[in-house]
């Protein structure tokens, strides 16, 4: 298992300097930062001095090595727009999203796999038919258009939730979090529901497959065999089972939940890194821009390599060695 | 309701209501079982065995199985009355049952001690850690070498034969008054077959255990059984202590399932062999002929065969047989 966990810390560190090399490329020959830092009037001295400052002029060879260090130490430059170090921006950022994050995958994994759960067990009874129409809806419908619609209802129409901000927060360290106030739980649920729409109906249908499957397995006849409880049999001998893939699914889409949940946060002026991001690439902030992307990858493969890990422990067929 | 048998199967009717119309996989089976006593009931694959031994545990998948007459006596009580909750007392504790695939009948990702715990926990009331002692103490009565370490493990640590004996282990748990075996034998190599066989009869003896073993090789209960149950198609079509089944052989599909018994050491190691003394195969349970079932596989079938079904009639002490060769006239 620790030889396991370390050949995928090797395999992420090369993943990370690949992103990081597309990133440098990818900014370099992709608009010119000088128009943007130098302004549209400044003059042809003024644009030149700038290049020089920023060391646009030197070799891109010279760049990128001077690029890679810094990202090494962990420096990403300062935004062209704030001027004030683009990883320190971010992750002042990083808890709100963080938690926007992990509520909204607390909702769908509570109430996917219960009413998963619920599904498999009464199929035929209209609570049954309900769910599954409902996630069919969770499903097909977009991410703005859940949350155009809770705000609708619950911010407009029945006025119970805020529809922006976040609410109180409360500084512990260098973490400022929501989730200590009332009004940030308030302020949380509306967009932690529109985050976890979309997952909420995948966990549902995952576990609604997983547990017909194993419903039918032979082991749950061995267990109704001896006597246990529904409960039981459902709970523990089944529930366990099906726990296998829908642990793994939720864990990936933690990552991506962290890293993309850019609309929500637009939609509810969530003060996360996913609207920071969106105000920087219309401010051209490049900086900005790889930081995140940086910190995106980052957080995805510590949680893919968290998710085998989790993954091992869940199903002892599965030893990485 | 009372009966002078421990186990008492009348007239039990089981049907399946699937697209194609309603199956009826056990159609009026009637059988006892005395205590510590062995019954062999033998027959082709998909002759209803499983089905009666799942109703007799009331463990059918409903829908789209279903009960539909008949009763299960048992220590004066009708299993087809009771509820699902009654039903769980006797179930495991009183009445266990082990399953044909070992490789598939335990839970994979539970440990092998976990799951014979459970039995203790549930029926005798035990916590965790006096279950996980009784549990190694059965995995040593089923002769598994170091228990205390493999009741540690996960079923796919051990090999077919060792999670078979894991499972006699779990069902003769609580010592139950039956144990029901369907094909405990049927997917292992033969030279296991033998060991698993013993250790059920070993274990037996000391429990005083009444053991229904399922199977559809005669051979494996030739010598263990003290009565044997011949099914087709749903029904009881003969019935006989074994050594008067195996001398005074009366119904013509018994026949074949005797000349089909293979040689000892004649079979190779863990394929089975077709029923090659009996011509065809067993008939789709909605294609099943008018008069006797298996008339068109019968060598004897007779005018008769084709327009009324036999009753199965008594022909000696405890042998009884449904075939119309063995009918006197006036009954016909
Ligand atoms: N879950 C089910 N759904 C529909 N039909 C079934 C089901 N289980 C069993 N049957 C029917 O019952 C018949 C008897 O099956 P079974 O008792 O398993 O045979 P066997 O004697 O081999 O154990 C089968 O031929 C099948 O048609
Ligand atoms: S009743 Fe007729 S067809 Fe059926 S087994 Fe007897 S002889 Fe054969
Ligand atoms: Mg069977």
């Amino acid at each position: 298992m620790a030889t396991y966990i370390i050949r995928r810390l090797l395999q992420g560190i090369i993943v990370l300097l690949a992103v990081s090399t597309v990133c440098f490329v990818m900014f370099r020959y992709t608009g010119d930062p000088v128009l943007m830092l130098a302004g549209k009037y400044a003059t042809q001295e003024e644009r030149e001095h700038v290049r020089h400052v920023y060391g646009l002029d030197r070799p891109v060879h010279e760049q990128y090595i001077s690029f890679l260090g810094g990202v090494l130490q962990g420096d990403f430059g300062k935004s062209y727009v704030s001027q004030i170090d683009a990883l320190d921006m971010i992750l002042e950022r990083f808890p709100a999203t963080f938690e926007l994050a992990s509520t909204a995958i607390m909702i769908s994994f509570i109430f996917g796999v219960g009413l998963g759960v619920v599904v498999s067990v009464w199929p035929s009874g209209w609570l049954s038919r309900t769910i599954m129409a409902g996630s069919l809806f969770g499903i097909s419908i977009p991410t703005f258009l859940i949350g155009i619609l809770l705000v609708m209802f619950f911010s407009v129409y029945i006025e119970i939730f805020p529809s922006f901000g976040r609410g109180d927060t409360v500084q512990i360290g260098f973490w400022r979090t929501g989730l200590l106030t009332a009004s940030g739980w308030q302020h949380i649920l509306l967009p932690a529901l529109t985050l976890s729409g979309y997952q909420l109906a995948v966990l549902i249908r995952l576990t609604r497959a997983g547990m017909r499957e194993t419903l039918s397995e032979e082991y749950i006849k061995t267990a109704k065999a001896k006597g246990l409880s529904p409960a039981k049999v459902v709970l523990k001998h089944a529930l366990r089972n099906v726990m296998i893939p829908v642990v793994t699914i939720t864990g990936l889409s933690f990552g991506e939940l962290i890293a993309f949940s850019i609309v929500t946060e637009t939609i509810f002026q969530w003060p996360g890194m996913g609207n920071l991001l969106l105000t920087s690439i219309f401010e051209t902030d490049q900086p900005i821009i790889v930081t995140y992307i940086m910190l995106a990858a980052c957080i995805i493969l510590t949680i893919n390599i968290l998710v085998d890990v989790l993954y091992a422990f869940l199903n002892p067929r599965i030893r990485y060695d | 309701m009372k009966s002078e048998h421990l186990l008492e199967v009348l007239d039990l009717k089981t049907s399946f209501y699937t697209f194609e119309g309603v199956a009826r996989a056990v159609n009026g089976v009637s059988y006892y079982l005395d205590k510590g006593e062995t019954l062999g009931i033998v027959g082709e694959s998909g002759c209803g065995k499983s089905v009666t031994a799942s109703s007799v545990m009331r463990i059918l998948p409903e829908p789209p199985g279903k009960i539909e007459g008949g009763t299960i006596l048992f220590d004066n009580q009708d299993l087809t009355k009771l509820s699902q909750k009654q039903m769980r007392r006797i179930r495991g504790g009183r009445i266990a049952m082990i399953f044909q695939e070992p490789m598939t009948s335990l839970n994979p990702v539970f440990t092998i001690g976990n799951q014979i715990s459970e039995m203790f926990i549930l029926h005798k009331g035990m916590s965790r850690r006096e279950a996980m002692e009784a549990s190694a103490d059965m995995l040593d009565r089923v002769q598994i070498p170091a228990p205390k370490a493999r009741v540690h493990e996960y079923p796919h640590q051990l090999s077919g034969g060792m999670r078979q004996r894991a499972m006699i282990a779990m069902a003769l748990a609580c010592e139950p008054e039956i144990l029901i075996a369907d094909e405990p034998t049927t997917a292992l190599d033969v030279t296991v077959q033998a060991q698993i066989l013993d250790i059920m009869l070993k274990l037996k003896e000391d429990t005083g255990t009444a053991i229904q073993m399922i199977t559809h090789d005669l051979g494996v209960i030739a010598e263990t059984s003290n009565r044997i149950v011949v099914m087709y198609a749903g029904k009881v079509v003969e019935e006989a202590g074994t050594v008067e089944l195996f001398t005074k052989t009366l119904h013509p599909y018994t026949r074949g399932l005797l000349a089909s018994i293979p040689l000892l050491g004649s079979r190779s190691a863990g394929t089975q062999q077709s029923l090659s003394e009996i011509k065809g195969t067993v008939p789709s349970l909605f294609e099943i002929p008018s008069g006797c079932a298996f008339r068109q596989r019968c060598k004897h079938a007779m005018k008769i065969c084709a327009e009324r079904e036999p009753e199965l009639e008594q022909v000696g002490s405890g042998h009884a047989v449904r075939c119309w060769l063995h009918i006197p006239q006036e009954k016909r």
